[in-house]
């Protein structure tokens, strides 16, 4: 059963979007934030959402996959559009009570809704298309300036490229050692909230040992494999632009001046 | 000296205590030396210090007293680690806990990407590496949907990877089912016959190391035999003292020995041992002919 989680879902594809570079799609991702933060009525709305489609279409990516990705955050969505539904100043249309619902109100609750249905269909699209170690690799070369300023860039991307490999392995343990406990009787599906709380401690209590005893014995292998940190490191796969990123690039830019451009014009 | 790949000269090792009371000694005085392209079977039951001597073959480890010398670099020296290491890979017993990366060719580049070796080289190492354990093909795949041999023929790519003249494996086969095993000593025997890559195997496995040039079976921190694996194995007396069994053929051949029957101790292999008791057979009849 705790095999089906995955973290951060990657679907391989040999599409575009899928080839671009991963340094690239996150600036991507940043350029489309802003554009949807800077966007102010529904013409800057429909551009950027154009644009989310276009790049929905290009990725293959099923609509159903990520209608599905959304359904936890349902609630939150909802949540924000009533909390800004009632609690805008502005011409009130509707007032019974303490409640009062105003024209600003439904403008708002609106915008949000779309803002961040979009924000989270956009980060998506990133996570969908492009597989963690690329990632990780585009995220430690971005931030390869960082590393004058002392923040351990490589350190870090390290961590989670370890961590994402021992996401399954540690997944595995964890129902092995419920499945020993259970057979001595453990129980862990009944009682309150507290009583299944108290339930996971012989369960977190191994598997943190364990953890511990890997991270020991995976050290000393990183050392025989002579790893020394990240200096004068090289990688098998060298990231390289291609002319499709500087294309992405000016795309992106674009959507942002143009977003600019209707907020000028108050659109 | 040039013809040996280590030399351990009167080691003195004391795993250090952290309450600062007396540590625990393991060595004191070992000498050893293992040739290059030679293949070597460390034998020896839990905590005679056969894993801590592995630990000093490439400075994971390094001698409070007297010295070990890799290739002849002393591992004492510091400026020499990467050298030392990159000479000498290591592979465990666990091959969850050895492989760093979710794909596995980007774990196999993982040492030469720490040594700095340019990415075009990079990818010819990884596909010689992977070629020579027999896993091109799963070079895409994540290591977790492997197998235990698999994953352990992965890890051994890993350290081929660094073009290492030596091999030391610290009971590589203890975690793997029979088919796994037999796997993984295969790809060791073949980088041994192949790539003369000097491989030392540390097991308890007796018929893993019946497979080695040499055997040596340690005790409380001291080698108590030493020499091929006929040499080694007819010491039953002395291997079970010490806490050893010996192969099954060897067993088979002792209890026949002291039931009065007159068989060699040194048949090792099953096809051996079954000449051995065979020509043994044909004597005795022979005699009995004789005496009628």
């Amino acid at each position: 059963m705790l095999k089906d989680i995955t973290l951060g879902q990657f679907f391989p594809g040999t599409t575009v979007i899928h080839k671009l570079d991963p340094r690239t799609k996150l600036v991507w991702v940043i350029l489309y934030i802003v554009a949807l933060f800077l966007a102010k009525w529904f013409v800057s709305y429909a551009l950027v959402l154009v644009t989310l489609a276009a790049v929905i279409a290009a990725s293959k990516i099923q609509l159903k996959v990520i209608l599905r990705g959304m359904k936890p955050l349902l609630f939150i969505i909802l949540l924000t559009a009533v909390l800004n539904l009632f609690y805008s100043q502005g011409d009130v249309l509707v007032q019974f009570w303490i409640f009062r619902i105003t024209r600003q109100g439904v403008m708002n609750a609106i915008f949000m809704m779309l803002r961040i249905t979009m924000l989270v269909t956009g980060t998506f699209m990133l996570t969908y298309t492009t597989s963690p170690i690329a990632l990780t690799d585009g995220l430690e070369s971005l931030l390869g300036p960082l590393k004058k300023l002392h923040v351990p860039v490589h350190e870090l991307a390290m961590m989670m490229c370890i961590a994402l490999r021992f996401i399954p392995t540690l997944i595995e343990e964890t129902d092995k050692i419920m499945s020993a406990q259970k057979a001595r009787g453990a129980d862990f599906e009944s009682g309150n909230i507290i009583a299944r709380a108290k339930a996971m401690v012989p369960i977190l209590v191994p598997l943190f040992i364990s953890a511990f005893r890997r991270a020991d014995e995976l050290a000393t292998a990183m050392e025989c494999r002579c790893y020394h940190g990240g200096e004068g490191r090289t990688r098998l796969h060298q990231l390289r632009y291609a002319g499709r990123d500087y294309a992405a690039y000016a795309l992106g830019l674009v959507l942002v001046a143009g977003v600019v451009a209707l907020r000028v014009c108050g659109l | 000296m040039e013809n040996q790949a280590i030399t351990v000269k009167n080691l003195v090792y004391t795993y250090p205590n952290p309450d600062g009371r007396e540590g625990i000694q393991v060595f004191q005085g070992l000498n050893l030396s293992i040739g290059q392209g030679s293949f070597v079977a460390v034998l020896g039951h839990n905590g005679c210090g056969k894993s801590t001597l592995a630990k000093h073959f490439n400075a994971i480890l390094l001698p409070l007293g007297g010295s070990v010398h890799v290739y002849g670099m002393d591992t004492l020296d510091e400026s020499l680690l990467l050298a030392i290491r990159q000479q000498v890979g290591m592979v465990f017993q666990n091959p969850d806990n050895q492989i760093v990366s979710n794909v596995v060719e980007e774990d196999v580049a993982f040492a030469p990407e720490n040594l700095g070796v340019p990415s075009d080289e990079i990818r010819r190492r990884v596909d010689d590496a992977l070629k020579a354990v027999g896993m091109y093909e799963y070079r895409k795949h994540a290591p977790h949907l492997l197998s235990g041999g698999q994953k352990q023929r992965i890890a051994i790519a890993g350290v081929i990877a660094m073009q290492p003249k030596c091999i030391v494996l610290d009971e590589p086969t203890a975690m793997l089912d029979p088919r796994g095993r037999q796997e993984v000593l295969q790809t060791i025997l073949r980088l041994n016959r192949e790539s003369k890559i000097t491989v030392v195997l540390i097991t308890h496995h007796m018929d893993e190391a019946a497979l080695a040039d040499r055997v040596i079976a340690m005790a409380d921190g001291k080698i108590v035999a030493d020499g091929t694996p006929q040499q080694v194995f007819p010491q039953v007396e002395l291997l079970q003292r010490v806490g050893l069994s010996v192969p099954e053929t060897t067993q088979l051949l002792y209890r026949l020995r002291q039931a009065g029957v007159d068989v060699p101790l040194c048949a090792l292999s099953v096809e051996d041992c079954a000449q051995a008791i065979f020509s043994c057979l044909q004597h005795s009849r022979q005699n009995r002919r004789t005496e009628t």
